[in-house]
C-alpha cells in the first residue's frame, strides 16, 4: 500500500518536469498511479471481501505515536476505487479539456499529490497520519482552486476554502489528540474496537465532527464549496464532487457505528446538520442560473443526505449511504464534465442563455439524462437502488421527521435535476441578444468518452444490482461490523419505500412544472444582495483586530519594544519567585569591609555612567565599573577572570575613545520628565528583580555543582593544574571554538563597517 | 550568600536597563556593557561561596567553583566582541547621518498608521 502512495508522490514530482515536453499529454502519465491503484484494489478484493482487512505498518516518528499504519477494508476499497476510478475518467477528460496548453506542470503535480493524499486518507489507520493526509488534501485543494492565480476571484475562493477546511482540520486535530489520549492509542481500528468514553472523548468527538463538517461542506460551513467552483471544471468534477468532499462523510461513517451510542449528542447533531445541509443545498440549487453553481449546491445537498445516512450508525442506513456514495461519484462527475463541455462549446454556463444544445450534441445530452436519472432516483439507474435502500432503511430504523426531510430533499433534487437538463439542453425562448447556441462547436469524441463510460457503468450497476451490491455490502459490513444487511434490489414490489420514491418524484415534477412560481417565491424570500456573510464579517473583523494590534504592538519605537521586554522579564518570573522562592540558609552582608566598599564603587560608578551628560565622563565611569568588577573577581577567587577583565576593559576603553572622538561631546537633548520617570521605573524594577533573583537562586541549589568533579578530573584527564583553563581548552573546548568564531565574525563585521565608503558605498544611502 | 554582591549586580542591571531604554546609540551601547558586567558577576555569584583560586596544588583548602568562572570568562570576551561591533555600527551611522539617534522604524510607523486608518 505504501508503494502506491510513493508512486503518487513520484509521479507528482515527475509530471511537472515533463510537462513542457508533453503538454497536456502529461496527464496520461498521471493516470499511471490511478491504474496501479485500481489493479491493486482488484487483487486485494478477495482478501477484504466480507468485512476482513489487510494491515501494513511502517515506523515514522515513534515518539509521537505517529506511524505509517495503513489498513484496507472493503469500505476503504470502495472509497479508493472511487478516487482512482473517477481519477482515470477525470484525468482523461482533463487531457482534452486543457488540450493545447503547455503550462500544466503545476496542475498535474498538485492534482496527483491530491489523489495520493486522498488514497492515504481512506487507507490510514493512525489518526495522526489521517490528519496529515487530510490537511494535504486541503492544501492541494487550495492550490487547485486558485490555479488561475491571475484572477482575484479564484484567489479569494481558494483562500476561503483553505481557511474554512484548514480551521476545521485544526479543530479536528485537537479532537484526535483528545480521543487518542482517552483511548491510549491513535490507531483508528483500535479505538473503534475498544471505544473510550467520558468527558474527554465527548469533547474530542465533537471537535472531530467540526472537522468532518467543514470538509464535507455541511451547514453552517457549506459556503466554501460553491466558491470553489472558481476552479477549472476537472478540479470541480474530481475534488469538489467525487472525492475530497466525501472525506468528511468517510470519517463520519467510520466513527458513527461506535460513537453514535457512546457520545450523547452524536445523532441529534449529525442528523440536524445533514438534514439542514440537504434542504439548504437543494433550495439554493433551484435558484442558481449558473449550471456549475447549480451542481455545486446539488453536491452540498447530496452530501447532507450522505451524512444523514451514514451518520446515524445503523447498519442498513450505512449500507444505503455506501450505495449513495458510489452512485453520487458516478453521476456527479459526469454532470460536471458535461458542464465543462457545454462551457467550452457555448462559452457560457448561464441557463438563461443556453438553448437547443440537446439537438446539437445528442450524445452529451444522453449521458446527462442518464446521470440526472441516477441523481433523482429513476429506475434502471444506480441512484434508484441507493434511494430505495435509503427509504427502506429509514422506514425501518429512521426517525419519521428525518424520513420526511429526505423525501422533501429528494423532491428538491428532482426539481433541480430537471432544471439542469432543461436549462442546458432544452429548446426554449431566450432574448435575442443572449442567443449563443448558433456559435456552438461540436465537442470532440475523446472529451465525451469518459462521461459515456461512467454513464454506462451507472446503467449496468443499476440494472444488475448484484454486481455493485457485493462491494457495497462488504463496505457496510466493514464499517458496521455486522452481516445482517439488506441487498441492493431492483424491484422490491409495491412497498412503502417505492411509494416514498413516487411521492418525491411527483412533488419534484410539480416543483419543476411550476418553476415560474418557485422562482418568484425564492426571489421574494431571498436575502438582499450585498449583505455580508458571516464568513466575510469574521474575516474583516480579524483583519481589523490584526491591524489594530499591530499598530499598538509594533509602533516602531525601540525604547518601547525594549521596555515591554524588560517588563515581561520582571513581572512573569517575579510571581514564581514570590510563590516558590526559598531564601538561602546562610546570608551575610559582606565577606570583608573592602568588598562592601568595592561593591559600592561599582554601583556608584554605574549610576554615574547612567546619569552622565557628557560622553567621555560616561565612558570613563564605565571603565571604573569594569576595573572595580575585576577587583571583585579577585576577591571571589577568580584571578583568571580578573586578568581577562582588566585586559578587555582596557581595550574596550581604547575603542570607545577612538569612536567617541568623532561624536559630539554631549549626549543629545533630554527627554520629557514622564519618559524619564517611566524609564527609571522599569530600570528600578529590573534592579530589584535581579537582586532578589540572585539571592533566591543561591538558596535554590538542589545538586552540588558540576565544578567539583571538574576540579578532580583537571589534572588526570586534562593534564593541567589551572582548572578554569582546562575547562576552556579541554572539557568545553567546543564552546571556546564557538567563542572564537563569534569574535572572528564580529571582527569581519567591524572591518566591513570601517572600510565601507563614507558616502554609503555602492548602494543607496540609508535614511535618504 | 553575600548581600552586597547581589546588590551590586542589581545596581548594574538597573543602570544598564535605564541606558538600554534611551534613544542615543552610544548610551545603549554603554547600557549593554553595564548589563554584561552585571551578568558576569551574577554568574560568579551562582557559583556559591568564594574560596581559593581553582588551581590544583595539593592543598585541601576549599576552592571556588571553576565552572561559572569558565562561563563568565567566555561571556566577558563575547561582550567585548559585541561592544566593539556596536561601536563600529555607531561610527558608521555617524559617518552617514551625523546623528547618534535611534529613529523610530519608519516601516512600523506606516503599518501602525494603516491600522488606524482602516478602523
Amino acid at each position: 500500500m505504501i508503494g502506491l502512495l510513493l508512486l503518487y508522490g513520484g509521479v507528482a514530482l515527475l509530471g511537472p518536469a515533463l510537462s513542457r515536453r508533453l503538454g497536456a499529454r502529461v496527464l496520461f502519465l498521471c493516470l499511471v498511479p490511478h491504474i496501479a491503484t485500481l489493479a491493486y484494489l482488484v487483487s486485494a478484493w478477495p482478501r477484504v471481501a466480507g468485512g476482513r482487512s489487510i494491515a501494513e505498518s511502517h515506523e515514522w516518528v515513534p515518539a509521537l505515536s505517529l506511524g505509517v499504519d495503513l489498513r484496507l477494508d472493503a469500505f476503504g476499497l470502495l472509497m479508493a476505487g472511487i478516487i482512482s476510478g473517477i481519477g482515470v475518467a477525470v484525468f482523461f477528460y482533463a487531457r482534452w479539456y486543457f488540450a493545447g496548453r503547455s503550462d500544466l506542470g503545476l496542475f498535474a503535480g498538485v492534482i496527483t499529490v491530491f489523489a495520493g493524499s486522498m488514497v492515504g486518507v481512506v487507507m490510514a489507520d493512525n489518526l495522526l497520519l489521517l490528519y496529515v493526509f487530510w490537511e494535504l488534501t486541503s492544501v492541494t485543494s487550495y492550490l487547485l482552486i486558485g490555479i488561475d492565480h491571475q484572477k482575484g476571484a479564484a484567489r479569494a475562493a481558494a483562500l476561503k476554502a483553505l481557511l474554512i477546511t484548514g480551521m476545521g482540520g485544526l479543530v479536528m486535530l485537537g479532537g484526535f489528540v483528545l480521543v487518542g489520549r482517552a483511548a491510549g492509542t491513535f490507531s483508528l481500528s483500535g479505538i473503534l474496537a475498544t471505544p473510550p468514553s467520558g468527558a474527554t472523548t465527548t469533547v474530542g468527538i465533537g471537535l472531530v465532527l467540526v472537522g468532518a463538517f467543514t470538509k464535507s461542506a455541511q451547514v453552517p460551513f457549506h459556503s466554501w464549496l460553491p466558491g470553489a467552483m472558481a476552479a477549472p471544471t476537472p478540479v470541480s468534477a474530481y475534488l469538489h464532487s467525487a472525492t475530497m468532499v466525501k472525506a468528511g462523510v468517510y470519517l463520519i461513517a467510520r466513527l458513527a457505528p461506535v460513537f453514535a451510542t457512546v457520545v450523547w449528542f452524536w445523532r441529534p447533531v449529525v442528523l440536524a446538520a445533514g438534514v439542514a445541509t440537504m434542504l439548504v443545498g437543494g433550495y439554493r440549487a433551484l435558484r442558481e442560473t449558473d449550471l456549475k453553481l447549480l451542481l455545486a449546491y446539488g453536491t452540498v445537498s447530496q452530501l447532507g443526505l450522505m451524512v444523514v445516512l451514514v451518520g446515524a450508525g445503523y447498519p442498513d442506513l450505512t449500507f444505503a449511504g455506501a450505495a449513495l456514495i458510489l452512485a453520487h461519484s458516478l453521476f456527479k462527475a459526469v454532470l460536471f464534465m458535461v458542464v465543462g463541455i457545454v462551457d467550452h462549446a457555448a462559452h457560457t454556463r448561464d441557463l438563461r442563455r443556453l438553448h437547443g444544445l440537446g439537438r446539437r450534441m445528442p450524445l452529451v445530452f444522453a449521458v446527462s439524462v442518464v446521470a440526472v436519472a441516477s441523481m433523482v432516483g429513476l429506475p434502471a439507474a444506480l441512484g434508484f437502488l441507493a434511494k430505495e435502500a435509503a427509504y427502506e432503511a429509514l422506514l425501518h430504523s429512521g426517525n419519521p421527521v428525518v424520513t420526511a426531510a429526505v423525501v422533501v430533499g429528494s423532491a428538491l433534487t428532482f426539481a433541480y435535476g430537471a432544471r439542469f437538463l432543461w436549462g442546458a439542453f432544452a429548446d426554449k425562448p431566450v432574448r435575442k441578444e443572449d442567443d449563443v447556441a448558433l456559435e456552438v462547436a461540436a465537442p470532440s469524441p475523446a472529451i465525451v468518452l469518459p462521461s459515456v463510460v461512467l454513464s454506462i457503468l451507472t446503467l449496468v450497476l443499476g440494472v444488475a444490482p448484484a454486481l455493485g451490491g457485493k462491494l457495497v455490502t462488504s463496505a457496510a459490513t466493514a464499517v458496521g461490523r455486522t452481516t445482517e444487511l439488506p441487498k441492493l434490489v431492483l424491484w422490491h414490489g409495491f412497498t412503502p419505500a417505492l411509494g416514498l420514491s413516487g411521492l418525491a418524484i411527483a412533488v419534484g415534477v410539480a416543483l419543476f412544472l411550476r418553476r415560474g412560481s418557485v422562482d418568484r417565491l425564492q426571489s421574494r424570500l431571498a436575502l438582499p444582495a450585498g449583505l455580508t456573510t458571516p464568513y466575510e464579517h469574521a474575516l474583516s473583523l480579524l483583519n481589523r483586530v490584526a491591524d489594530r494590534s499591530t499598530g499598538v504592538m509594533q509602533n516602531g519605537s525601540l525604547p518601547i519594544y525594549v521596555g515591554v521586554i524588560l517588563l515581561t522579564v520582571v513581572l512573569l518570573p517575579t510571581w514564581r519567585l514570590a510563590t516558590d522562592g526559598r531564601l538561602p540558609s546562610r546570608i551575610e552582608f559582606a565577606d570583608s569591609p573592602v568588598q562592601a566598599l568595592v561593591a559600592l564603587v561599582v554601583v556608584a560608578a554605574a549610576i554615574g555612567c547612567a546619569r552622565a551628560r557628557r560622553r567621555f565622563v560616561a565612558v570613563l565611569l564605565l571603565g571604573a565599573v569594569g576595573f572595580a568588577v575585576a577587583v571583585l573577581f579577585i576577591m571571589q577567587g577568580a584571578p583568571d577572570l580578573a586578568l581577562t577583565q582588566l585586559l578587555v576593559e582596557t581595550l574596550a576603553l581604547v575603542i570607545f575613545v577612538l569612536v567617541l572622538r568623532h561624536l559630539p561631546e554631549q549626549f543629545p537633548r533630554r527627554s520629557s520628565r514622564l519618559a524619564t520617570g517611566l524609564r527609571l521605573g522599569v530600570a528600578g524594577g529590573v534592579g530589584v528583580f535581579v537582586t532578589a533573583f540572585a539571592i533566591i537562586a543561591a538558596g535554590s541549589r538542589t545538586h552540588p555543582s558540576a565544578g567539583d568533579g571538574l576540579v578532580e578530573r583537571a589534572l588526570p584527564d586534562g593534564g593541567g593544574r589551572n582548572v578554569v583553563n582546562v575547562i576552556l581548552t579541554d572539557f568545553r573546548a567546543f564552546d571556546t571554538v564557538g567563542e572564537i568564531t563569534v569574535l572572528t565574525v564580529a571582527a569581519l563585521g567591524i572591518i566591513g563597517l570601517l572600510l565601507a565608503r563614507a558616502d554609503g558605498g555602492e548602494g543607496e544611502e540609508p535614511g535618504k | 550568600m553575600i548581600v552586597v554582591l547581589a546588590l551590586a549586580v542589581g545596581g548594574l542591571y538597573a543602570a544598564g536597563a535605564f541606558l538600554l531604554l534611551q534613544r542615543s546609540l552610544t548610551r545603549i551601547i554603554l547600557g549593554i556593557a553595564l548589563l554584561g558586567h552585571g551578568a558576569n558577576l551574577l554568574l560568579l555569584l551562582a557559583g556559591g561561596a568564594s574560596g581559593r583560586a581553582p588551581i590544583v596544588d595539593g592543598s585541601d583548602q576549599a576552592v571556588s567553583d571553576p565552572l561559572p568562572q569558565a562561563l563568565a570568562l567566555t561571556a566577558i570576551v563575547i561582550t567585548f566582541g559585541l561592544t566593539a561591533f556596536l561601536l563600529a555600527l555607531a561610527y558608521r551611522s555617524w559617518l552617514l547621518r551625523h546623528d547618534d539617534e535611534v529613529e523610530d522604524d519608519v516601516e512600523d510607523r506606516r503599518i501602525a498608521r494603516l491600522g488606524r486608518g482602516k478602523s
